[in-house]
């Protein structure tokens, strides 16, 4: 398999998903949120109080990250995916509110992938256990919401060319699938 | 009767918890290694590439391997014959590790109630088990577990007919249906026989064991090869995005069991795999 390599810049726009095909290794640089579980489920609170959030989802990306305490003279600690399965009941209202990219690891559900596709947004995967290696991309590193969540806490990150995976893109290709022949022959 | 002071307990659990997280043991590296030589495309043998890399920063720029510093497993062999002074075994190891994760700059990820799930502040308590053994020595074995592998965990009670074929299609089973969640190239640890509780024993602690240690017994050594190489078949590959490296081992304890049961269990370990041991 021939990997495409692109680099790409946040905000992320409708036009620069539709580029991003399943298998791509995209270098990320700008801004990046994190969120993962405790914290969705507040973003979900506000959402259906109508109040307002800590950040503007639209072509945004969410980072699914819980980092480990930021050692003096350190931006961050280590800062690497968790499983994105986890956050699939929390992410179509979100992708209704604009959001573009998620950052995780491991599959979604069919329902995510069908919001994906209706929303054009995109999946990334990055490198499970990869914690150092991502965190030296973080250049800046500030919690905007939800401090008392500690290391669930929403921040906002400057990063400069995070390494992804496109695992699906916006037409609902996924690498998963691709790959997932090991599903049909099983011994 | 020897005597051992509990402040060296807690300062061995302190330094064996922030070792394990930030340098990656060598049996590891090395699985790591012959991955990278093994991948075919040139997605899997990058990501295999940005592994050895994250070691690298790890060591380097002291930051953790992964973010997911895990909950805190101890096996302890405890020798009959030796005396602890100062104070218990079990408060000196809880102390060590909640020094470690406080100076190492661990993450705190364990909750106090499963269902309340306030954050205990420290990463206590650890899962300690303990062993009475001969002799006068403490040897402590500590392992770090992140939760995305241990998720895709399982256990099954298998019928006694079920046999061999049973065992190893629950196995399979298992790793196919973890698919990328549990960071691939993963350890999967096996526990056959005992009880419920006894066979995921010891499917935890044969995660223990350094990569490429068989087992002793010839019919489960072959059933280790045997199930490595079927799951390195499956295609799953490092971070379940396809290629030939989907386990770096395949790793089974046995045990005694009652006429009427076959029961296993599997315990999926990631690719950091951390785990250490000291004789004090
Ligand atoms: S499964 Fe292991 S490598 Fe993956 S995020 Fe958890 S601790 Fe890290």
């Amino acid at each position: 398999m021939n990997v495409y390599r692109r680099e790409i810049t946040t905000p992320l726009t409708e036009e620069k998903v539709k580029q991003l095909k399943a298998g791509d290794f995209v270098y990320i640089t700008g801004t990046v949120y994190t969120a993962r579980d405790a914290a969705h489920q507040r973003l979900i609170g506000a959402i259906q109080r109508g109040e307002e959030l800590p950040f503007e989802p639209q072509n945004q990306i969410i980072y699914y990250t819980g980092p480990t305490p930021t050692r003096p003279g350190h931006v961050i600690g280590s800062a690497g995916p968790t499983s994105s399965y986890r956050m699939d009941e929390m992410t179509i209202p979100l992708l209704k509110l604009g959001l573009k990219g998620m950052i995780g690891k491991g599959v979604r559900s069919q329902a995510v992938i069908e919001g994906i596709k209706n929303y054009k947004a995109v999946y990334f995967a990055a490198i499970g256990g990869a914690g150092a290696l991502i965190s030296e991309c973080i250049k800046q590193s500030e919690t905007i919401a939800y401090m008392d969540l500690g290391t669930e806490a929403v921040r906002k990150l400057k990063i400069e060319r995070l390494p992804v995976i496109v695992a699906i893109d916006c037409c609902g290709g996924s690498l998963y699938e691709k790959e997932i022949q090991y599903k049909c022959n099983e011994n | 009767m020897r005597e051992l002071h509990k402040e060296e307990i807690i300062l061995a659990v302190k330094e064996m918890c922030i070792t394990i997280n930030y340098q990656l043991s060598q049996d590891v590296l090395h699985a790591y290694q012959a991955a990278c030589l093994k991948e075919e495309s040139s997605l899997s043998r990058e990501i295999m590439e940005n592994l050895i890399k994250n070691a690298d920063i790890a060591r380097e720029r002291d930051l953790p391997l992964c973010q997911d510093t895990g909950m805190v497993i101890v096996f302890v062999e405890i020798g009959q014959d030796l005396h602890i002074a100062g104070g218990d075994v079990t408060q000196a190891i809880q102390e060590g590790v909640r020094q470690g994760y406080r100076e190492g700059y661990l993450r705190k990820s364990v909750v106090k109630d499963p269902l309340i799930r306030e954050n205990t502040g420290d990463n206590t308590p650890a899962i300690i088990y303990y062993d009475i053994v001969p002799g006068e020595k403490l040897k402590i074995m500590l392992s770090a577990k992140g939760f995305g592998s241990e998720n895709m965990s399982k256990t099954k009670m298998l019928k006694p007919s079920d046999g061999i074929r049973g065992v190893e299609d629950f196995v399979i089973e298992s790793v196919i249906q973890a698919g990328p969640n549990p960071c691939p190239p993963i350890i999967v640890g096996v526990g056959i026989g005992g009880t419920l509780d006894k066979a995921a024993y010891l499917a935890k602690k044969a995660l223990l064991r350094p990569i490429g240690k068989y087992n002793e017994l010839q019919h489960i050594q072959e059933m280790e090869k045997r199930l490595l190489e079927k799951i390195n078949n499956l295609g799953i590959g490092p971070q379940g995005l396809g290629g030939k490296t989907t386990a770096f081992g395949v790793q089974i304890e046995v045990f005694p069991t009652h006429i009427a049961g076959l029961p296993v269990a599997v315990n999926l370990n990631c690719h950091i795999s951390r785990h250490t041991e000291k004789v004090l």
